[in-house]
């Protein structure tokens, strides 16, 4: 006891003696209403894009009647929205690890080119060309995925100079030249596949939109519901930490761009379907489009953070807007104006929900 | 009285460049202590850390866990030895939830088809498993083993990432300044899950600045100076004063360190 008090006497131990019985307290703190919705948008991220798209809806309907609210209208959005939807997925994917993909345009042509080439110029099955434009793509990606786990370049560069190095190979390997649709339609329709449409009613759906909604699926399940989607947000929220506690980082960053590339490329392959021809000279603003769906759709640009489904609603309401207001007749401009409100708004709330820490 | 030391190190070194981090130093902790590991800035004791932890490879010297000699290349093949550590950074996933946390990077998968096919994840087992756990360090306060871990307060976190290492740590549990960024009543929920874990009968290994929070839970305490052990004293024989002149090089450290002599018993 005399060490004790010995200790107390050199100041080191004031405080241990009056070890008050209740330690800290771990309860929560009251709620107000506000404090609720923070902590129900922090919870689920897809229900702001997912409120915003039903309002848009139910707007453009009340407005345009049924010109707009018909199942022909509704599934020509859909159609519409299919590769940007698609390639949109690929872009989550690297966005919720904290990266950009800048070239996922590219890959989308360059693989859609490949398919084409290889069938008509080589005279390859088209199968096996689908295959090889499939394999493409992921190479694409995983070059990306390489560069950015194993040599840790910034994302933003290395996709960016992924994205001239794959245009650019697109347009030397093509010739800039394009492949007729009447071509591909007799002697390898398996290409267009993915453009066919079928009649539920008046809705008209293509198999593209079909893939669209299958892939969206897929991938919200593997993110919330397998290990390797866990540690895709592990990995965009901290990646330090997510290798502290035995994510294999680089690994995983190379998996989730070889993905994305690959779904770039079957984005091609739908392209492909809904264009008829392989052009070299398309999807242009596809790289914009898929950031502009998925941070609409709540994808946090600091990754870790939103919901595929989300990024499908985003690209829903680009959808809904681009052929709403074209049915009212307004300047198309509008579109964009309405658009980029609609990021800046997006991002604005992405903040807000990301104080809701403690 | 003459138990078998669990984890042993002898003439660990360690350069980086001419620096000499650990100049051919020992360590060894005994079943069920709480080994409090303290120093100045600079004199090795991370890095002595590291090496045990796995983050880092010793040039040379040797490291036993029960005897056996281990080299252990990351903090993976420590942790597969049953060796834990909670980082001082926590080294958790602010926008993931507790449960996901505690399990993450060695995830259950769902029995059947679901598991092997689709590599489902058992979710109900692992939040089951995870609320035993925090139940086990009287953590279940915290209300939902689904909040995001950045809902909780500093001190709940660290409480997540002790009962994390607890749980899976089957030999030993690594601590580096787990009090460091925590308020008076927090850090003393934190020396309580301590005492809690050590109650349950896994060693700790404790790195800390804070004189008084060592001297209230170490069994003993290893004062590392100049890359080297100089001494391991017991809290009952020395003042806090003594510890830190033994620490600054301010006195001379005792002849005979108590190292030999572990009971495991505290003060």
């Amino acid at each position: 006891m005399s060490e004790r008090d010995a200790r107390d006497a050199e100041g080191y131990g004031e405080g241990l003696a009056t070890r008050s019985g209740d330690v800290a307290t771990f309860d929560g703190q009251g709620h107000s209403l506000l404090d609720a919705i923070q902590h129900k948008l922090h919870a689920r991220p897809e229900f702001v894009p997912l409120i915003v798209l039903v309002v848009s809806v139910a707007i453009f309907g009340v407005v345009l009647g049924s010109k707009f609210f018909s199942p022909f209208a509704l599934t020509l959005i859909l159609q519409q929205v299919a590769i940007v939807g698609i390639v949109g997925c690929a872009q989550s994917l690297v966005i919720l690890t904290a990266g950009i993909d800048l070239s996922v345009g590219a890959i989308m042509v360059l693989s859609s080119v490949v398919m084409g080439q290889f069938t008509f110029r080589y005279g390859l099955p088209p199968e096996i060309a689908v295959l090889c434009g499939l394999a493409c793509g992921a190479l694409c990606g995983m070059i990306n995925g390489m560069l950015v786990a194993l040599m840790r370049l910034p994302p933003f560069i290395v996709t960016l100079g992924m994205w001239q190095i794959v245009l650019a190979t697109n347009f030397l390997f093509s010739a800039n030249e394009t492949i007729r649709s009447q071509d591909i339609e007799a002697q390898a329709p398996i290409l267009q596949f993915f453009g066919e449409k079928f009649n539920i009613g008046g809705a008209i759906f293509t198999y593209g939109v079909i893939a669209l909604f299958v892939l969206v699926l897929v991938l919200n399940y593997a993110l919330n519901h397998t290990a390797w989607g866990r540690h895709v947000m592990a990995i965009g929220d901290d990646p330090d930490a997510a290798e502290l506690a035995g994510v294999r980082v680089a690994r995983m960053r190379i998996s989730v761009y070889t993905l994305a590339g690959l779904i770039c490329a079957l984005a091609g392959w739908v392209m492909i379907g809904r264009l008829g021809s392989v052009s070299p000279t398309t999807g242009q603003f596809t790289n914009i489009e898929s950031i502009t769906a998925v941070v609409i759709g709540g994808i946090s640009l600091f990754g870790g953070r939103g919901s595929v489904l989300g990024m499908l609603f985003g690209a829903l309401i680009v959808g809904v807007f681009s052929l709403g207001l074209r049915l009212i007749g307004t300047d198309p401009q509008w579109t964009y104006l309405l658009i980029g409100v609609l990021i800046i708004v997006a991002v604005a709330i992405d903040q807000w929900i990301r104080k809701v820490a403690a | 009285m003459t138990r078998e030391p669990i984890l042993t190190a002898r003439g660990l070194v360690k350069r980086y460049g001419r620096v000499v981090a650990l100049d051919r130093t020992d360590f060894d902790l005994y079943p069920g202590e709480v080994l409090a590991v303290i120093g100045d800035n600079g004199a090795g004791k991370s890095t002595l850390i590291k090496a045990i932890s796995g983050a880092v490879t010793p040039d040379a010297g040797e490291i036993r866990l029960e005897g056996r000699p281990v080299h252990f290349t990351s903090p993976m093949r420590a942790r597969d030895a049953g060796i834990e550590t909670v980082y001082q950074n926590l080294a958790l996933s602010p926008a993931l939830s507790i449960a996901d946390n505690l399990f993450m990077g060695r995830e259950l998968r769902a029995p059947g088809l679901m598991g092997k096919i689709f590599r489902k994840l058992d979710r109900k087992e692992m939040e089951r498993i995870a609320r035993d756990k925090l139940s086990e360090l009287g953590l279940m306060t915290i209300q939902n083993i689904n909040q995001a871990v950045e809902t909780l307060s500093g001190g709940q976190r660290q409480g997540v990432a002790v009962a994390r290492a607890a749980a899976f740590g089957s030999k030993v549990v690594i601590m580096d300044e787990p009090t460091a960024a925590l308020g008076v009543k927090e850090s003393r929920r934190v020396l309580e899950l301590i005492r809690d874990v050590k109650a349950r009968g896994l060693p700790i290994v404790l790195i800390s600045h804070n004189m008084p929070h060592v001297f209230e839970v170490a069994d003993r305490i290893h004062i590392h100076r100049l890359g080297r052990r100089i001494a391991v004293i017991r809290p009952s024989d020395y003042s806090m004063s003594d510890a830190v002149a033994i620490m600054t090089g301010a006195m001379e450290p005792p002849d005979a360190p108590a190292a030999e002599r572990a009971d495991g018993a505290g003060p």
